[in-house]
């Protein structure tokens, strides 16, 4: 019963059915059913090569599936083409976001232009948002990683997307950088109520900034749950491992 | 080194007092040159982009044609022009040998392996994340295209500067297809070359800075169009 009044209370933003993908005849992903609620943030976390990236990529629609469907805002696409307004809605922060050769403020624009829509004003806000404004006029080439980005999340949160993906956003990254973008991340949900998917394999990280998560191992979803379960009481041996970093990957 | 500094002197001195021959061959010699580039480019481009963007299997034998085109010597394509606009030639009913037109066709043949080799070159060092990172955000396929093109514009610039270095400097298929006719056909290089034959060497080096000036001049522009000041 309770279950099915959970169903009842919103409409997921995402429903994936018996999603698959294959690389040179090796599976890389085999996903049988998975939600994501509209205005969460979902960490997924798993170690390299569990397919992680590969889930992003079909969720921001920018490769086709082997097998399976991805329902998305209530349409449901099997061949990885969505329609333009309905691919719109999602935008994807890399681990390695590539930067325009122009300045700050034309990388942070470029998606609004792609949609003719103005950048004055707003460009200017959410540049200022990330601690940019001395740099905005500079070369976006020559930033450091942690400029880069907060350039390439600016970019992304600024056409005000139904939902971003983060794949790895702060890899690499120094605590001040983590820290900022983080800050960045859990505001624009609270304050727009963006749904966020965020792919990590800092189970830290995911901790602090998931309201659900899951784990991904081998292609496979091993378990899902609200965060403070995932994180405390797992019900996959598994998941206990990779929480605890016991995990050898 | 005296004949270089009169050469200077004479160039000069040719400039400010208006010598129209000399400016009907710098006209000409821009003309014959600058229409063979805008046709090159033009065709040569759109096509430079597109192979820099696709794989075929023959990519391979392509790239290797393309080049082997860049290194075209000059008075090869002449003749082969030659050959086709001559009377018996297959293009001869044209009646475009020891034209203008002649002199333009040679010079796009020059031309066109450059821009394209060139431009495909550039295209095809721009990093493929970009096309996947622009469609992330929500670029059509054809505001993807225009943004790798726009990612390669240093490079494709380069080609077009490449090309008009190239081809306004070239004397061989000039020569061959145009015959170095006074106020007809004659251009900065033909004209270099027939005064060095007569023994003009100060004539000879004032043309030869004037064609270094044209020549820098007009890069100077292709630069900035590519965003270089």
């Amino acid at each position: 019963m309770v279950g099915k009044v959970a169903q009842c209370v919103y409409s997921p933003i995402y429903r994936l059915d018996a999603l698959r993908q294959v690389y040179a005849g090796r599976v890389v992903l085999d996903i049988d059913r998975l939600e994501v609620r509209p205005g969460e943030i979902l960490a997924l976390v798993g170690p390299s090569g569990a397919g992680k990236s590969t889930l992003l990529r079909l969720l921001n629609f920018l490769e086709a599936p082997a097998g399976g469907t991805i329902t998305f805002l209530g349409q449901t696409i099997a061949d990885g083409r969505a329609p333009l307004p309905l691919r719109r809605q999602v935008t994807t922060v890399f681990q390695r976001p590539v930067l325009q050769q122009a300045t700050v403020r034309d990388n942070i624009g470029y998606g609004l232009r792609l949609r003719g829509q103005p950048t004055d004003g707003v460009v200017e806000q959410m540049i200022a948002r990330v601690g940019l404004t001395a740099l905005a006029c500079q070369p976006a080439r020559g930033l450091s990683g942690g400029e880069i980005q907060r350039v390439a999340l600016a970019r992304a949160l600024v056409i005000r997307p139904t939902v971003l993906l983060l794949d790895e956003p702060t890899a690499n990254l120094d605590p001040y950088n983590v820290g900022l973008i983080e800050e960045i991340i859990r505001s624009h949900n609270a304050e727009h109520g963006t749904t966020i998917v965020l792919v990590t394999h800092n189970v830290f990280q995911a901790r602090r900034l998931a309201h659900r998560a899951g784990l991904l191992l081998a292609g496979r979803l091993v378990e899902l749950a609200d965060a403070e379960t995932f994180f405390t009481a797992p019900a996959d041996p598994r998941t206990a491992a990779f929480v605890r970093g016991d995990m050898i990957y | 080194m005296n004949e270089i500094f009169a050469g200077l002197i004479e160039a000069v001195r040719l400039i400010a007092g208006g010598d129209s021959e000399l400016f009907e061959i710098i006209a000409l010699s821009l003309r014959v040159s600058g229409i063979a580039l805008l046709i090159s480019t033009a065709s040569g481009a759109p096509i430079g982009v597109a192979l820099g963007l696709t794989r075929t299997r023959a990519h391979g034998l392509i790239t290797a044609l393309l080049y082997t085109g860049m290194g075209l010597p000059p008075v090869v394509v002449g003749l082969f022009v030659y050959l086709m606009l001559s009377r018996s030639g297959p293009l001869g009913w044209l009646g475009w040998l020891f034209t203008p037109n002649a002199m333009i066709v040679a010079q796009t043949i020059i031309a066109w392996p450059l821009v394209t080799g060139l431009t495909m070159t550039a295209v095809r060092a721009v990093d493929p994340a970009l096309r996947v990172q622009v469609r992330a955000l929500g670029a059509t396929m054809l505001q993807e295209l225009w943004a790798v093109v726009c990612e390669a514009r240093i490079g494709v610039v380069a080609a077009i500067v490449a090309a008009f270095g190239g081809i306004i400097s070239e004397v061989g298929a000039v020569m061959l297809v145009g015959g170095n006719i006074a106020g007809k056909t004659r251009v900065l290089t033909t004209a270099i070359v027939l005064n060095t034959r007569q023994g003009e060497f100060t004539l000879a080096i004032a043309l030869g800075i004037i064609l270094l000036a044209l020549t820098f001049a007009a890069n100077v522009v292709l630069l900035r169009l590519q965003g270089n000041r």
